[in-house]
């Protein structure tokens, strides 16, 4: 299967949408920063994997569905629903990954430069992902 | 002061990865961005440059944890939209009851 690109996704998402992901995602952000804070790294780090993309990502995926099978006249629930079981497959891969990020930030942190390490830490979780996903395809 | 840039930084960053979920096809791979850690790019950075290498380290030890929360999450996200067909905005909310209840639970565990 292919990976590919639908720029024209971009403006199904209307511009509410993207400012309820901004709110929630900054949100989930200073939270976790707050957290660290008052309860200490142990407790706050819990929360840097917190699915912040994923509720609102797969609510407007069903949605987003539905609106264009309403627009041919048929009924988009049900294809709402097995778009959105998909993209839940997806972040199940990408959950995999978070564990390559997590273990390569709490491993080299101490030794290489915190750009880097993010940097090779993102990649970490990307190749994973993609590698688990290529396995089950 | 940082409080703000944290939570600007944080929104831009989740908005960043939602988009490139929107675009990418097949649906299976666009939700791999769906666990982006995104949180965890936007936090960490403040925080060696607030709190020091240290501090950093032992939240991304916590991460790990908090990682296995999120399998649990999506694993139950997936099984209540797919077998029960709960609709995605309920299974995401509810299904949240898991990760906190794991968090917790290997927090006990190993991270106490």
């Amino acid at each position: 299967m292919c990976i590919r690109f639908n720029f024209a996704a971009i403006r199904r998402t209307k511009p509410n949408e993207y400012t309820a992901r901004f709110l929630f995602g900054g949100s989930v952000t200073l939270l976790a920063g707050l957290i660290a804070r008052e309860y200490g790294p142990a407790i706050g780090g819990l929360f840097l994997a917190f699915p912040a993309i994923f509720p609102a990502g797969v609510t407007l995926i069903a949605k987003h569905e539905e609106r264009r099978r309403q627009k041919a006249g048929l009924n988009g629930k049900e294809r709402g629903k097995r778009a959105a079981a998909l993209d839940t497959r997806g972040a199940v891969i990408g959950a995999c990954g978070l564990f390559s990020f997590a273990f390569t930030v709490y491993t080299l942190l101490s030794t290489w430069a915190t750009s880097a390490v993010l940097g090779l830490a993102t990649l970490a979780w990307l190749a994973t992902s993609v590698l688990i996903w290529r396995l089950r395809q | 002061m940082s409080l703000l840039f944290r939570f600007l930084i944080g929104g831009f960053v989740v908005c960043a990865f939602a988009s490139l979920a929107d675009v990418l096809k097949p649906k299976t791979f666009a939700g791999i961005f769906g666990a982006a850690p995104s949180v965890a790019l936007a936090t960490l950075a403040l925080t060696v440059s607030q709190d020091g290498k240290t501090f950093a380290m032992e939240e991304a030890r916590s991460m790990l944890a908090g990682a296995a929360a999120f399998l649990a999450y999506a694993f139950t996200c997936l099984q209540l939209i797919a077998r029960l067909h709960w609709s995605p905005f309920r299974a995401a909310t509810v299904a949240l009851l898991v990760w906190f209840a794991s968090s917790g639970i290997l927090w006990l565990l190993l991270l106490r």
